[in-house]
């Protein structure tokens, strides 16, 4: 039984250390010219809080959700911020970067004669997402407790749901990006995420859109997300939110198993 | 460098002492026969080479024998084991110097290597050491701060090799170690090659220049249209598909072609080039005499012994592949 099992925990183990190793890599190339796109994609969010949240909420006054609370208009903003940002944290790693990572500066081709595996690349490239998300997150939920958006103790539950976003996102962000083929498909991507980031219920609820356009928005990834993260932010969870979170969990099996694939098949031709 | 501390278990099964072995090994890509059904075996300690033309499956076998790519069909086994299987446990003793450079441009020299032995599971500080240890043996002690980008084209190899060795792997395989690089630069990397064959590293590498496989192998095989078209030592193949000498005769006629006929029977044979005719023979000087004595006076004369370019060109033709 023993010899049956062992050698196979010992093959995930490492690969669990395969993996770590390529975020790794990643932490050794952190230097100034990096910061500078870290503390960019911290602002972006916080631009939009402040434009829109503070600036034209105090044109719109409150707002009522699903739950029937009323909220002031930035807190319902708030989250939805925080909710793109994971996306877009995720996103920007996992499709620009990753692309010209895997197609370009030919990274993995490098990285596959060692013994770490396709599957494992994308785990890794996902865990650095992951760790620059939540730089962003926690950045951001500081904000919002501070400008008494949302209490402290929300603001911590607020945290695991944003990483969840985050593998979601990175996971679907890899596999779009083994699939395109050049650098001006990311202008599609681009418009894609901006339209998603409009149009989720982020500054308008969708209880106000025509029907069919409701039910489109609330199967889009970043209403789901806007939805879970909101919930947390205004002390409103209820079942919709065990929804939110299985569609996202599939999202990020589904893409981590797609991009693993098309890599295994891109690179180990 | 210290020899390599895993040394494997005694035989365990007939080919482990092949540690590369392959039949039949056959790899397609759609329509198209990359390899076309080869038997190779590399034994431990030597310096094997693959010679061929651009496009006759060299770098599609290297892939193949890296484990970074599936065989089509055939066998293949890797120190006894196989890549289809064992793909990670087999890299874990493989070093590899792809052919493009890969190296990671946002690191340093020496970043590359530490980096590089994390993906292999050694701790950091035995990365440090191996990586400054690594860094001297190719040279870069200096340069072990800087980037990748400003280094030159020879350097850069000379990390990629650096690279390649970090693992202490049993095998290297290098394909075209030197192809791109100023002559400097390649008898330096010949020299660190030649280095680590001493200290007991099998390399397996491809190459288009026959003074390289010249140098470094002992045993090659050239490869045209994705089959092994010979084998042997550098030396074997020379006395079996060329001769001992060769003339080259330059006629100050538009067709050289003229100059055949009166040429007959000189040597082995003889070979009509757009600029020059190549007559293999046995002794260069009695041929360059029997030449004169048929009155006739070629502009240049050379005699020279023959090379295992000759051969190369001999079974894989003088076409131009691509």
């Amino acid at each position: 039984m023993v010899t049956l099992v062992l050698p196979r925990l010992i093959s995930f183990e490492g690969m669990s250390r395969r993996a770590a190793s390529v975020t790794e890599r990643n932490l050794s190339t952190l230097r100034s010219a990096y910061w500078v796109v870290l503390v960019s994609g911290f602002l972006e969010p916080v631009l939009y809080l402040f434009s829109i949240g503070v600036g034209v909420g105090a044109l719109i006054g409150d707002i009522r959700l699903p739950s029937g609370e009323v909220v002031g208009y930035a807190e319902f903003v708030a989250p939805a911020m925080l909710a793109a940002a994971a996306m877009t944290g995720a996103l920007s790693e996992t499709t620009f970067n990753f692309f010209g990572k895997m197609k370009f500066v030919r990274l993995y081709e490098g990285i596959l004669a060692t013994p770490v595996r396709p599957i494992e690349i994308a785990l890794g490239e996902l865990a650095w997402a992951m760790v620059r998300g939540l730089i962003y997150s926690v950045a951001f939920v500081v904000i919002m407790v501070l400008l008494d958006l949302t209490t402290a103790a929300r603001a911590l539950a607020m945290l695991p749901a944003t990483l969840l976003i985050g593998i979601a996102f990175g996971a679907l962000g890899m596999a779009v990006s083994t699939i395109i083929r050049s650098w001006q498909d990311f202008d599609l991507i681009a418009a894609g995420q901006f339209a998603l980031f409009l149009f989720s219920g982020t500054f308008v609820p969708p209880t106000g859109y025509p029907a069919v356009l409701r039910w489109l928005v609330e199967v889009t990834p970043l209403y789901r997300s806007v939805d879970l993260v909101r919930a947390l932010s205004t002390g409103t969870t209820g079942w919709l939110q065990a929804l939110d979170v299985a569609y996202l969990l599939a999202l990020a099996a589904l893409g981590l198993t797609v991009a693993g694939r098309r890599m295994e098949r891109q690179l180990c031709k | 460098m210290e020899p390599h501390p895993t040394a494997p278990p005694a035989a365990q099964n007939p080919t482990e002492d092949f540690l590369i072995h392959a039949r039949g090994l056959v790899k397609r890509f759609g329509d198209f026969t990359a390899v076309d059904g080869i038997d190779v075996d590399v034994r431990r300690g030597e310096a094997f080479g693959f010679l061929g033309p651009n496009g006759a499956g060299k770098s599609s076998t290297m892939r193949m024998i890296g484990c970074v790519s599936p065989p089509t069909s055939g066998v293949l086994e890797i120190l006894g084991l196989d890549p289809r299987r064992d793909g990670p446990r087999i890299r874990a003793r493989l070093g590899v110097c792809p052919q493009l450079d890969n190296l990671d441009i946002e690191l340093t020299a020496r970043e590359n290597l530490t980096t590089y032995a994390r993906f292999f599971g050694i701790g950091r500080r035995e990365a440090r050491r191996r990586a400054d240890e690594l860094l001297e043996f190719v040279q870069l002690a200096e340069r072990a701060d800087s980037k990748v980008e400003p280094l030159s084209g020879g350097m850069k190899r000379r990390l990629t090799i650096a690279r390649a060795m970090v693992n202490q792997p049993e095998v290297v395989l290098l394909d075209e170690p030197t192809t791109g690089l100023d002559p400097q630069a390649r008898h330096l990397v010949w020299e660190r090659l030649f280095r680590l064959k001493q200290q007991g590293v099998t390399l397996v590498l491809t190459t288009h220049y026959m003074d390289e496989a010249e140098q470094l192998c002992d045993r090659l095989v050239v490869m045209d249209g994705g089959r092994i078209v010979a084998e042997g030592s550098p030396r074997e193949l020379i006395e079996r598909y060329s001769t001992r000498e060769v003339v080259e005769l330059r006629f100050n006629a538009d067709d050289q072609r003229a100059y055949a006929e009166k040429l007959d029977g000189i040597g082995e044979r003889l070979e009509v080039l757009p600029d020059r005719v190549l007559l293999y023979v046995d002794d260069g000087d009695e041929a360059t005499a029997e030449v004169h004595r048929r009155s006739l006076s070629p502009a240049s004369v050379l005699a020279r012994r023959s090379s295992l370019e000759d051969v190369f060109l001999h079974l894989t033709g003088r076409t131009l592949v691509d």
